[in-house]
C-alpha cells in the first residue's frame, strides 16, 4: 500500500528541512522517495497546515524494570485518581505518575512519541526490564545496561586489569541484558552504601575496593569508545541532589578527558551553594562547560510541579532522599552484589523554595546551552514529572511569556536567584524536533530512525500549528509507527507491537571462562541461566530485536 | 535418556538453579542438588493428559469453547489461584481485562501483610546475592526457614567463600518466635543459632519491644511473651555490632490478625539500624509456585498486586473485598477459574459455581469442575520465567521434556480469543 502524506510543513532536521511543504510517501512500512512513472496512491493524508515530524524518541525514561514496579506497588493511592478503562482495541490499566505498561504505550503514542529507551537496566534485572517493556505497545523500546558498582568490574579496577579485558566484560554484559548502552549511577557510590559509606565524591575510594568514581568513570567510558558503542557512557553522577554538587559536575567534565560523556538528568547535579538558604543554581556555569566541551551530551530531567515518583538506581542518595518523601514511604534494596535502587514518592511544589529553583535551574540549562544537538528534552520519568507533562515542558520552552507568567508565580525567594526572567530564547520547532528526534536517534545510534528521508522506518507525528505549544503537542493529528496509523487526534486507533534496538558488540570468548567461575563460587545464578536469550524477546510472536550497527563496522 | 543440568527450580522460591534431571520419556528424577520441596515437584508423574468437560474426555477444542461459554454472561467471575509463568499471568490478566473477572493469588492473604506495610511506609530489603556474601548476622523472624527452602542455608549462608566475609560460619543466626526444624541453621563450625521462642500471637510485642531497644527507648518490663528483655537487648547489640545484618520473615507464617503491623516494625527497625550507622536490610520469603510473580506481572499490567477487580471495567484493587473466598462465601462471584499450573495438591476452593480449573496434571477433586484443562508446569513442560522471592531476579524455567501438555498461557489465550 502506497500512502502519501500530502503538503505538510516538514521539520526534519536529519536532513535539514526546517518547515519546507513536502509530500511523505510511505510503503512497507518505511518511507520511499516519490515513485517514477505512473503511480497510484492507495491513502492519502491532506497535511495542508499541518506539522510533519518523525515520532518523538524519548532517549531517557524509567519504563521498564524492577525499581518502577516498586514505584507502582507503593502508589496505589495514585492509580486511583487515573484509572483507564478498557476500549475494544486497548487495554485497561493505570496512568498519572508511574503507569502501567499499556497505558504508557498508549498514552505516550498519543504525544506523538514512537519509541522510549529505559536508562537504567541492572544486569540481573534486565529479564524483568525486557519483559515489562514487551508489554508496553506500539513503542520501539531499549535499554542502557547499568554497571560501575558490580563487583566484578570493581575488582577487576582494583586488580589494575588492562582496558582489553574490561572491555571485554562490559560487551558481555551488553550482550547478555540486550543494551544498546551503558549507563553508570553514583559510580562505586551503589556498592559503597553497602559498606556503609553515605556519600562518595569523584575522588573518594570506595571503602572496600580502593576505587574511585573518576576511575571507574573513566573505565567505562574508554570501553564504550573502543567498543564502537555509538551512545556515549550514560552518566548519572556523583552527589545527587546536594548542594553544591555543581563542581563534582564540572569536575566529572574535566576528568573525562574528552572522551564522549552524556550526562544525564543534569538538573540534578547543577546546584551551588550561594545564597541565604545556601541553595543555588549552577545552570549557568554548567551550561558554559557543556558548550565548550563538545564531547559532552546532557539531557535535563527537568522537574514540573505535582506529586511525582522517584525511582532510581542510586540507593545511597535516595536513602539520604527519604526525608522528602511525600507521602512518607520508600523503598531502597541493595541488589545482588551488582546494584542497587530507591524509590521516593516525592510532591514539588511551587511554593517551596528549593524545589522553585530546581524549575528554575532546568530551565536555564535547556535556554543557556546553544546546541539542541547536544541536550536532550527529559523529565528523568517519572522523576521530575511524569512524560505525559512534556507538552507543558515544550510550551515553556518555546514561549517566554508563558514562561514568565509561571515563573512569577513560584517562591519569591526563588524568583530572585534565577535568571530566567532575562533569558529571551524561545526554542523553535525545528530545535524541539533535534532534541527529541532526529538529536536523540543520532545520540543513540539508530539506524533508521528520527528522520523522514527515504529509507526511514514511517515513524511520524503530524501537529496542527498552534501558537499555544502545549495543546499542539499534546493532541496530534496523526501518528504513524512503522507505517501503520496508530493515532487520530490524540486518541489511539490501533495498535501494534515495537522493536527492542540493541547493539551486539564482540567480546573475548575467554572471559566467559572467568565470569562462570565466578559465578559459581559468588553468585546465585549460572553464567548460562544469567544470560538473556534471544528467544526470549521473540517467543511471544511479538517482540522482535533490532541490531544497530557499531561505530568503524561497514554499513 | 538424556541428562540436563543447571535446572532452574520455581518451586522452592530461592531459585536453585544447579538441579540435574534425568529424563525419561516424560518421567523426571532429580539426580543431584534434590530437596524436599524441589524433587517431589519436579518428579509427580503425569496423570492427565486431555481435557475434560463435565467429566468426560474432550478435545482442548471443545473445552476452551465449553470454559468462553460459562463466562460469556457472567457478571463477576473470579480467577483464583493464579500460579503460573509469567506469560501465563500475561495471559491470565488479558482473560480478566476482558470478562470483568477478579484476578486473586491463592497466597495473598499471606502476602498483604507484605504489601500493606509497604504501601504504608516501605522497606529497605536485600537480594539473595547480598545475603550470600555480606550478611554477618541473620534473624529470622517467626518462621521455620528450613522447612520453608531447605536449601536456603546451603546456598547462601554456609556457601564456602564470599566476597566479602573472610569465614562464612562465623556468621550468626538467631530465631526469634519460632524455632527451626532441623540443624540447618548451625554453621558448619557447630555453631548453633540462638533461638527465643514465643507464641505466635506475642509476636506483635516481642518485635516492638526490639525495635524500642534498637532505638535506644527504654523499657520498663523484664519480660516478654516469654522472652526476657535482657535477651532481647543483646539481639539489638548484635543489631547494632554487625556490618550488615539482614532480618528476614514469612509473611504467610504470621498468621494472626493484622500481622501486617508486625511486618511494618521489622521493616522499620529495618530502617532505625540504617539510621543508627550501621546497615541491614530486610528478606521477605515468598516466591513459591508463582507468588512473585503473579504480584510483578499484575503490578506492571494494572499498577497493583494480584488482587485486583476488572468488574468497572478498569482495574480496581483491594486486598480484603477481592479475596476469592469472601467472594465465594458472600455470593459475590458468578463463576470460578482456577489456574495452578505447579501444585496438583492446590485444588479449588468448592462451589456450586460454574468452575473452570485449568490445573497441573494430577488435580483430584471433591466435585469435577465443569472444565478441566490439565496444563504443563513451567520448567518441565514449557520453558518460561518466574520471579525467585527477592522479587528482582526473574529466572529462566527450562523446558525438560515432550509431554504435549499445553501452556498456561496457550489456554488462557485461547479462552480470551473465544470470549470475543
Amino acid at each position: 500500500m502506497l500512502i502519501r502524506l500530502t503538503g505538510g510543513a516538514v521539520y526534519d532536521p536529519a536532513s535539514g528541512i526546517d518547515g519546507a511543504k513536502q509530500d511523505i510517501y510511505i510503503q512497507d512500512g518505511r518511507i520511499v522517495d516519490k515513485p517514477s512513472g505512473d503511480f497510484k496512491v492507495d491513502k492519502e493524508y491532506d497535511l495542508k497546515g499541518k506539522v510533519v515530524m518523525s515520532g518523538a524518541i524519548d532517549m531517557h525514561t524509567h519504563i521498564g524494570g524492577g525499581k518502577g514496579n516498586i514505584a507502582r506497588t507503593l502508589l496505589p493511592e495514585d492509580h486511583r485518581a487515573d484509572p483507564v478503562a478498557r476500549t475494544d482495541i486497548t487495554r485497561s490499566g493505570c496512568g498519572h505518575a508511574m503507569p502501567s505498561t499499556f497505558v504508557t504505550g498508549y498514552r505516550y503514542a498519543e504525544m506523538g512519541y514512537t519509541a522510549g529507551f529505559e536508562p537504567a537496566v541492572l544486569p540481573i534485572n534486565a529479564r524483568q526490564a525486557h519483559m515489562e517493556m514487551a508489554d508496553i505497545p506500539i513503542l520501539d523500546k531499549g535499554g542502557y545496561v547499568l554497571m560501575g558498582s558490580d563487583d566484578y568490574l570493581l575488582r577487576m579496577l582494583t586488580a589494575k586489569k588492562d582496558q582489553k579485558a574490561i572491555n571485554d566484560y562490559v560487551a558481555f554484559t551488553m550482550q547478555a541484558a540486550k543494551a544498546i548502552g551503558v549507563k553508570v549511577v553514583n559510580p562505586g557510590g551503589i556498592s559503597a552504601f553497602k559498606f556503609n559509606q553515605r556519600k562518595l565524591d569523584l575522588d573518594e575510594q570506595n571503602s572496600h575496593y580502593g576505587v574511585t568514581p573518576r576511575e571507574i568513570l573513566k573505565s567505562l567510558a574508554t570501553a564504550v569508545k573502543e567498543l564502537g558503542i555509538t551512545h556515549p557512557l550514560h552518566v548519572h553522577g556523583c552527589n545527587l541532589g546536594v548542594p553544591g554538587n555543581m563542581n563534582t559536575t564540572l569536575d566529572t567534565i574535566q576528568a573525562i578527558g574528552g572522551l564522549p560523556l552524556h550526562l544525564t538528568h543534569i538538573q540534578f547535579h547543577s546546584y551551588g551553594t550561594e545564597g541565604d538558604f545556601k541553595f543555588s543554581s549552577g545552570a549557568a556555569a554548567i551550561a558554559e562547560a557543556v558548550n565548550l566541551n563538545k564531547n559532552i551530551t546532557i539531557d535535563v530531567g527537568q522537574i514540573l510541579f505535582g506529586q511525582t515518583v522517584t525511582a532510581s538506581g542510586d540507593n545511597m542518595r535516595q536513602f539520604a532522599n527519604h526525608k522528602h518523601a511525600s507521602p512518607n514511604k520508600w523503598v531502597t534494596m541493595d541488589i545482588e552484589c551488582d546494584a542497587g535502587c530507591g524509590v521516593v514518592p516525592f510532591k514539588y511544589k511551587d511554593k517551596n523554595f528549593v524545589n522553585a529553583l530546581q524549575w528554575a535551574i532546568g530551565l536555564e540549562t535547556f535556554l543557556l546551552v546553544d546546541d539542541p544537538w547536544r541536550i536532550f528534552l527529559t523529565t528523568d520519568h517519572p522523576n521530575g514529572a511524569p512524560f505525559t507533562s512534556y507538552p507543558h515542558l515544550i510550551r515553556l520552552l518555546m514561549d517566554r511569556s508563558f514562561r514568565n507568567d509561571v515563573l512569577s508565580t513560584i517562591h519569591p525567594e526563588a524568583q530572585k536567584m534565577t535568571t530566567l526572567a532575562s533569558i529571551e530564547r524561545e526554542y523553535s520547532l525545528q530545535e524541539i524536533a533535534i532534541m527529541t528526534r532526529a538529536g536523540a536517534a543520532r545520540l543513540i545510534g539508530l539506524q533508521d530512525r528520527g528522520g523522514l528521508s527515504a529509507g526511514n522506518w514511517a515513524d511520524i507525528t503530524v501537529y496542527t500549528d498552534n501558537a499555544d505549544r502545549q495543546l499542539m503537542f499534546e493532541k496530534p493529528d496523526y501518528v504513524f509507527k512503522d507505517g501503520e496509523l496508530v493515532v487520530v487526534d490524540g486518541k489511539v486507533v490501533h495498535t501494534k507491537w515495537g522493536t527492542t534496538h540493541v547493539v551486539k558488540p564482540d567480546w573475548d570468548v575467554s572471559v566467559e571462562k572467568d565470569l562462570q567461575k565466578y559465578f559459581d563460587r559468588f553468585l546465585t545464578m549460572k553464567l548460562g541461566n544469567f544470560k538473556i536469550s534471544d528467544d526470549e524477546i521473540t517467543e511471544d510472536g511479538r517482540g522482535s530485536l533490532t541490531v544497530h550497527p557499531l561505530k568503524g563496522d561497514v554499513a | 535418556m538424556a541428562e540436563i543440568t543447571e535446572v532452574p527450580s520455581p518451586f522452592c522460591g530461592i531459585g536453585t538453579d544447579d538441579l540435574t534431571i534425568q529424563v525419561d520419556g516424560v518421567s523426571l528424577k532429580v539426580v543431584k542438588n534434590g530437596c524436599a520441596v524441589n524433587t517431589p515437584a519436579f518428579e509427580q508423574a503425569i496423570t492427565d493428559t486431555r481435557p475434560r468437560v463435565d467429566g468426560k474426555d474432550v478435545s482442548l477444542d471443545v473445552a476452551v469453547a465449553k470454559a468462553a461459554a460459562l463466562l460469556k454472561n457472567t457478571n463477576q467471575p473470579v480467577i483464583g489461584g493464579c500460579a503460573t509463568d509469567v506469560n501465563g499471568m500475561r495471559a491470565l490478566l488479558a482473560l480478566a481485562d476482558r470478562s470483568g473477572a477478579v484476578v486473586d493469588n491463592m497466597n495473598f492473604t499471606g502476602a498483604r501483610n507484605n504489601f500493606l506495610a509497604l504501601q504504608d511506609s516501605g522497606w529497605m530489603n536485600t537480594t539473595l546475592a547480598e545475603v550470600k556474601n555480606r550478611c554477618d548476622l541473620l534473624l529470622v523472624v517467626g518462621a521455620d526457614l528450613e522447612s520453608f527452602s531447605p536449601r536456603f542455608f546451603e546456598r547462601y549462608l554456609w556457601n564456602e567463600e564470599s566476597m566479602f566475609l573472610a569465614d562464612t560460619g562465623k556468621r550468626e543466626v538467631i530465631y526469634l518466635g519460632k524455632a527451626p526444624s532441623g540443624a540447618a541453621s548451625t554453621s558448619p563450625n557447630g555453631q548453633k543459632a540462638l533461638v527465643f521462642e514465643c507464641a505466635n500471637e506475642d509476636l506483635p510485642d516481642v518485635v516492638a519491644v526490639l525495635r524500642a531497644l534498637v532505638k535506644g527507648n527504654p523499657i520498663r518490663v523484664d519480660s516478654v511473651g516469654g522472652i526476657a528483655v535482657s535477651d532481647l537487648q543483646a539481639i539489638a547489640d548484635k543489631l547494632l555490632a554487625a556490618s550488615y545484618s539482614v532480618v528476614t520473615w514469612a509473611a504467610g507464617a504470621l498468621a494472626y490478625s493484622q500481622a501486617e503491623l508486625t511486618v511494618q516494625t521489622v521493616s522499620e527497625m529495618v530502617k532505625d539500624i540504617n539510621n543508627r550507622n550501621t546497615r541491614s536490610s530486610g528478606l521477605p520469603l515468598g516466591g513459591k509456585e508463582g507468588d512473585q510473580t503473579a504480584n510483578q506481572v499484575c503490578g506492571w499490567t494494572t499498577g497493583y498486586p494480584a488482587r485486583t477487580r476488572f468488574a468497572s471495567g478498569f482495574p480496581e484493587y483491594d486486598p480484603y473485598l477481592n479475596d476469592t473466598n469472601t467472594l465465594l462465601a458472600n455470593g459475590e462471584a458468578d463463576a470460578l477459574v482456577w489456574v495452578q499450573a505447579f501444585n496438583a495438591k492446590a485444588v479449588p476452593p468448592t462451589t456450586n459455581l460454574p468452575t473452570i480449573v485449568v490445573g497441573r496434571s494430577g488435580m483430584t477433586f471433591a466435585k469435577e469442575p465443569d472444565v478441566f484443562i490439565p496444563v504443563g508446569t513451567p520448567g518441565i513442560d514449557h520453558a518460561g520465567h518466574a520471579f525467585r522471592l527477592d522479587n528482582v531476579v526473574a529466572i529462566r524455567l527450562k523446558k525438560l521434556r515432550d509431554s504435549g501438555l499445553p501452556s498456561t498461557s496457550d489456554v488462557l489465550n485461547a479462552i480470551e480469543q473465544a470470549c470475543r
